[in-house]
């Protein structure tokens, strides 16, 4: 596999995200309007289970709707001259790494936001920060498939969500477990078991979805 | 022709429903006489995770070869093992009334992982009826089936050793092989596991029939 094809898919991906300003906008609103309404409607939080809960409810949501246009764009004519000229391993690897690095910036934005409306209760800043990083690209390396199924069904957004919930469920669980004892400050001997899940998830994840975009890419 | 498995498969199930109301158990404190719901619970889910295995099977058959019956086998077993949640749940939810005293609970890894797991093959019929084109349905599906497949073994088999759970042999519970299932509960727990999975085969095999002569009648 040449690597050099798929550094130029990733610059490809940035260099139209930032030609179409609005759309990276667009998420930088979402994300301090859903913070923001929770910190009004909240007040404030004083229990660290609701502020963990509540953080990753609005990452989960963030996520989907970032991810979910990943391959929204890919038109038909699009789609065939990316199957003369990659391969869908390339491909496929391109859109999750991209999705990875985007996401690991808009999860610490959000945090960074979180904190500041809400306030900050984590008292292990480092675990905290890995948990959200490997949870980030796990998330999107699930979300990068998902929104290929549903790209190929009809493109349907209700259809994404459907989908990638139930699947994104048992990640969720454990980036919360693992936050949680992030928030209490637990020691790193209690929640080392949780990070090495994280990071098998993460191999599991981007291992099927290379595997398994190959049939997905046939027309 | 009815085969010989089926009529095993009646044999067993009749058995350990006699059997397994009439037999020796043993008595132990908060289980009481629900302990004998082990020999329905247990397997009618071994009976469901099977057929999961088997939809999940075809599917990879259906990616490898490309050819359509695959994919209705693969969907009829996932239908299947749909179906035999419902009694896996209810059985289960009696079972947690009389011994944890709540029908249902968040606590548990095990029951969430049930709940994901019926919202993962929801999600799934949901994606098969959305695409109209029958290849592209095959292989989308069997795409998103193992995905999905993959995802809920972890969720069910890897994350509950690792939390606490109320289920016997996790969390510090122990577990029913280490000490009450005795000889005795043997002799019906293992020809249930089978005569279930045998039953879950048999709906199967009629659902795939009736599934692949329905395909080939909308050919013609």
């Amino acid at each position: 596999m040449n690597s050099q094809l798929l550094s130029q898919l990733i610059k490809k991906e940035f260099l139209l995200e930032f030609r179409q300003k609005s759309t990276l906008a667009g998420i930088l609103v979402y994300i301090v309007a859903t913070v923001f309404i929770s910190a009004l409607s909240f007040k404030k939080i004083i229990h660290p289970t609701v502020w963990n809960a509540l953080f990753w409810t609005i990452f989960m949501f963030i996520s989907v709707n970032v991810s979910s246009k990943s391959f929204m764009q890919e038109t038909k004519g699009k789609g065939l001259y990316n199957y003369l000229y990659y391969h869908p391993r390339q491909f496929i690897l391109s859109k999750i790494m991209y999705n990875m690095i985007l996401m690991a910036v808009l999860s610490l934005l959000t945090f960074f936001f979180y904190s500041w409306f809400v306030g900050s209760m984590v008292q292990d800043m480092g675990m905290f920060l890995l948990a959200l990083i490997f949870s980030s690209s796990a998330f999107s390396g699930i979300l990068s498939l998902m929104s290929a199924i549903a790209s190929k069904a009809n493109n349907n957004i209700s259809l994404m969500t459907i989908l990638s919930f139930p699947v994104l469920m048992p990640l969720l669980l454990v980036s919360v477990k693992l936050s949680k004892h992030a928030i209490d400050g637990l020691a790193w001997s209690v929640s080392c078991k949780y990070l090495l899940i994280l990071i098998m998830l993460n191999f599991v994840v981007v291992a099927l979805a290379t595997l398994l975009f190959n049939y997905l890419w046939k027309e | 022709m009815i085969k010989w498995w089926k009529i095993l498969s009646a044999l067993l199930i009749l058995y350990t429903l006699v059997l397994g109301m009439l037999g020796p158990v043993p008595h132990l404190d908060i289980l009481n006489e629900t302990i004998r719901n082990l020999f329905y619970h247990v397997p009618i889910w071994f009976a469901m995770l099977f057929q999961m295995g088997y939809s999940v099977v075809y599917a990879i058959k259906q990616l490898s070869k490309n050819d359509l019956q695959s994919d209705i086998i693969s969907n009829q077993a996932a239908q299947t093992g749909l179906f035999f949640a419902l009694p896996g749940l209810l059985t289960g939810c009696m079972w947690a009334k009389f011994t944890w005293g709540t029908w249902w609970t968040f606590q548990d890894p095990k029951l969430n992982g049930v709940a994901i797991a019926v919202l993962i093959y929801l999600a799934y019929f949901i994606l098969r009826s959305s695409i109209d084109d029958e290849q592209k349905r095959a292989r989308i599906a069997a795409v998103y089936n193992i995905f999905a497949f993959v995802m809920m073994f972890v969720f069910i088999m890897i994350l509950p050793r690792l939390t606490d759970s109320l289920h016997p042999g996790n969390g510090g519970n122990p577990a029913f092989g280490k000490y009450d299932l005795d000889s005795n509960m043997r002799l019906v727990f293992y020809p249930a596991v089978i005569g279930w999975v045998l039953l879950s085969l048999w709906i199967l095999d009629v659902k795939k029939r009736l599934a692949i002569l329905t395909h080939k009648e909308n050919e013609q």
